[in-house]
């Protein structure tokens, strides 16, 4: 007997593992690197996760006041915080620790892109429908989440950059009518900034987020399994199967392989790249302000929409009422509210229950792509008037001319993305009507006796056909008969010009038409389609 | 002593005691109030060869007295220069900023186009229009104290000039240029004279000493770098999400796109 496998039987007997390895094991992953960006999001937060702790042994969360004796002079004698302190301490005297903070900083940086990127693949493919519609709602609590443990985490070490975040934070916790006042003093353990505020943050950025982040993470895996996973249509392609490789062992190879490149990009980039040089920007005091003061980038879209509502506020039974806080505060939570019952509007208007596993090509989906722009449109308009006062140096532009050029674009904009998008996706779908039906042209042209011009086009071959003529289609419902006139309304906006995939009627009346116009060629030329320059060469 | 108490009732007395007042007053405040020594004293030669130089190269702007002029729409083309002093006409124009390139929201840096003798025989003549801050004194631009002068700077500064001193935005085009790698003596000017849209920091607000500070800061910055590595300008979180967006992201899109590969 070989001793793997009394190894394998004995701990098979103990926890019966043989059953969970074998449906785990042979989990297929199809081959697409547009599916890898969910991984770069999880191994960033596992490059987090190391980082932080090893971050959590020399950070201090306190808010004693102390006098500064380290090694960086220009801040020698000054009064701080002993989180700022700590910081400094993990900066310029832990062995590495300028290096883990740079690591972890990058990481949470790369972990948002990766959740954004991996969001917009599940979108624009319409891997977001049944049976998927919860965990686009785990992954979108995992990009909200991201976002609380990104700012809990810049605002621990206490410098001027971090506490203006902060109050920021306060002043939108006191806009809120009547209620604001009471929750900014909750929340800071009194009058902003007090002392309370960074030991809080801490708990929340290492115990609270990160546990339900891994717990959301655990859930949205072990759904990915069961559902399996998601491919691009292709041939033999169905909703059915997955076609692609096993987990074990191509996969874990390769997605072993994935985790240390990406711990290898960021640690390249650590090492090389300075980020969030909280020396410079000092320690917190509530009266300074730098320029070019702007959030991490993924809570810029806030910052932006803050910079471009005019100072509106009225008083209402004696209450203030900030609109220059509340309106944009309600915006956003419309925006993000909308990205996360994506799922659910679209399976409203279509009125789709069937289960989804073969993916949309985006141009297949002329009004989701168009609205998926238009949301990013807006989003990028609002990341750029957040940083207005840096583009109007950059360009050389008058800051106050670019806001109002963003309170334009900022309507205007996600309109005409949404048309532009909408119409380059019909545009795209009539082209790959006319590919499937006629092939591709090869720009040589043949004259018949009667001075007739036919073209020779090269037929698709069936595989490469059958990705053009495979998707759905949708079409408009009329109000009555149960369909509500919203919903009818809401399936015009869908569907009313969507172009119809080749039907196989169509084919074989193209073909037919092909076969005859061959024919016709191939008596002209003799079935030799070079041009007669390229004859006179041979 | 009883001489003296025996003319106390003097008619002149008063008018003793009130002179005695008044040049003491004047003279504690001469000894001990706060201003630079002047530097370099003008010879009259300097002053003629300024103003022939002041005639053939600001005057269509700022007026042949230096007194300013407006335009018919009342706006201003230059600012009267009398009062302004040495100071002033160091930094713009030994900076470049003056004579101006072109007009716009504010004059920018260029290279100077007077040497240091004409900057120095401009000066000489604008100081003699009415006095005004001097060129500041060699032991006002270095020896500061850089921890005061950092507290200074991120209270002071910072919110034009950025807290790395990478510049910022203003209003309307203008800007708060970067103050790394400058001469010292200009930072000291700029802070006496408050040029283009800077605040005047005179020395009833920042003390020379002060100033001196600020100046040890920005050199004691320049020394430091960027412990971290490529600094992205020193402009904070933008450039550190663009940095994510473009090269980090295209870089793992690279590693995605090699391991999603099909193995030939």
């Amino acid at each position: 007997m070989k001793l793997g496998a009394v190894g394998g039987d004995w701990l098979d007997q103990r926890v019966s593992g043989g059953g969970f390895i074998k449906f785990f094991a042979r989990k297929i992953f199809p081959d697409h690197w547009s599916f890898m960006f969910g991984e770069v999001a999880l191994y960033s937060f596992v490059i987090l996760l190391i980082t932080g702790t090893f971050l959590t042994m020399f950070f201090d969360p306190s808010m004693e006041e102390v006098i500064y004796n380290g090694p960086y002079e220009a801040l020698q004698g000054a009064h701080m915080s002993r989180a700022f302190e700590s910081t400094l301490e993990i900066s310029f005297e832990v062995t590495g620790g300028l290096l883990f903070r740079q690591m972890h900083h990058w990481a949470a940086l790369v972990f948002m892109v990766a959740i954004y990127v991996h969001m917009f693949r599940v979108f624009f493919t319409g891997a977001f429908r049944k049976p998927r519609e919860l965990n686009w709602l785990i992954g979108f609590t995992l990009m909200i989440l991201g976002m609380v443990a990104g700012f809990s985490g810049y605002s621990l070490p206490d410098d001027v950059l971090s506490g203006n975040g902060l109050r920021i934070a306060d002043g939108l916790a006191k806009s809120i009518p009547v209620i604001g006042t009471y929750i900014s003093f909750l929340l800071f353990g009194g009058e902003f900034p007090g002392t309370d505020i960074i030991p809080r943050l801490y708990t929340i950025h290492i115990l609270l987020v990160p546990a339900a982040i891994l717990g959301l993470i655990a859930i949205h895996l072990v759904l990915l399994v069961l559902h399996k996973h998601t491919q691009y249509p292709g041939p033999g392609r169905s909703d059915r199967n997955v076609v692609g490789f096993p987990l074990f062992p191509v996969y874990t190879a390769k997605a072993g392989g994935f985790f240390f490149l990406v711990f290898g990009v960021i640690a390249l980039i650590s090492a090389t790249t300075s980020i969030n040089a909280v020396w410079v920007y000092g320690p917190y005091d509530p009266s300074p302000v730098s320029a070019g003061s702007q959030p991490d980038w993924y809570m810029l879209f806030t910052d932006g929409g803050l910079r471009l509502i005019p100072g509106w506020e009225s008083t209402i039974f004696g209450y203030v009422f900030s609109w220059n806080m509340l309106i944009p505060m309600m915006f956003y939570g419309a925006m993000l509210g909308f990205l996360a019952l994506y799922p659910f509007i679209e399976a409203w208007v279509t009125g789709d229950d069937r289960e989804h596993h073969l993916l949309d090509l985006p141009y297949n989906t002329p009004v989701r792509t168009g609205l998926g722009v238009a949301w990013i449109t807006v989003y990028i308009v609002l990341v750029l008037a957040a940083a207005n006062d840096l583009l109007a140096i950059a360009l050389d532009l008058s800051i106050n001319d670019l806001t109002w050029l963003y309170r334009i674009l900022f309507f205007v904009a996600p309109v005409l993305a949404f048309w532009i998008t909408k119409r380059l996706c019909l545009s795209l779908q009539r082209q790959a009507h006319q590919k499937a039906l006629h092939g591709v042209e090869t720009s040589r042209i043949v004259r018949t006796e009667t001075g007739d011009m036919i073209e020779i086009h090269e037929p698709l071959n069936e595989y490469d056909r059958w990705v053009l003529v495979q998707h759905d289609d949708y079409r408009p419902l009329k109000a009555g008969n149960g369909v509500s006139s919203l919903r009818a309304a809401a399936t015009s906006f869908f569907f009313k010009d969507s172009i119809t995939p080749a039907s196989p009627a169509e084919l074989r009346e193209a073909l037919e038409h092909a076969g005859h116009e061959k024919h016709t060629i191939d008596q002209l030329t003799g079935g030799d389609y070079r041009t007669p320059a390229e004859k006179a060469v041979h | 002593m009883k001489a003296l108490a025996a003319r106390r009732h003097h008619p002149m007395a008063l008018l003793v005691i009130l002179l005695l007042a008044l040049v003491a007053t004047g003279g504690l405040y001469a000894a001990f109030q706060p201003r630079v020594a002047q530097a370099e004293s003008y010879s009259q030669e300097d002053i003629a060869a300024g103003e022939a130089l002041f005639l053939a190269n600001c005057a269509t702007c700022h007026g042949r007295n230096a007194e300013g002029q407006t335009d018919p729409d009342g706006q201003t083309v230059g600012p009267s220069l009398i009062g302004v002093g040495a100071a002033a006409v160091d930094f713009q124009v030994g900076t470049g900023r003056m004579p101006m390139q072109r007009s716009g929201a504010q004059a920018a840096r260029k290279p100077p186009q007077m040497n240091e003798e004409q900057t120095r025989q401009l000066a000489a003549y604008v100081a003699s229009l009415a006095p005004g801050p001097s060129v500041p004194a060699e032991e006002y631009l270095s020896g500061g104290d850089p921890v005061n002068g950092g507290e200074i700077f991120r209270i002071n500064c910072a919110m034009c000039h950025n807290a790395a001193g990478a510049g910022g935005a203003l209003t309307r085009g203008k800007y708060a240029p970067p103050v790394l790698g400058l001469e010292p003596k200009h930072v000291y000017e700029a802070m006496e004279t408050g040029p283009q849209n800077m605040p005047v920091f005179n020395d009833a607000s920042l003390t020379a000493e002060d100033k001196r500070d600020v100046i040890a800061y920005l050199d004691q910055l320049e020394d430091v770098g960027s412990p971290g590595g490529i600094s992205l300008g020193s402009l904070g979180p933008v450039t550190e999400g663009l940095y994510a967006w473009t090269i980090i992201l295209t870089l793992l899109t690279g590693c995605a796109v090699w391991l999603g590969a099909k193995a030939k």
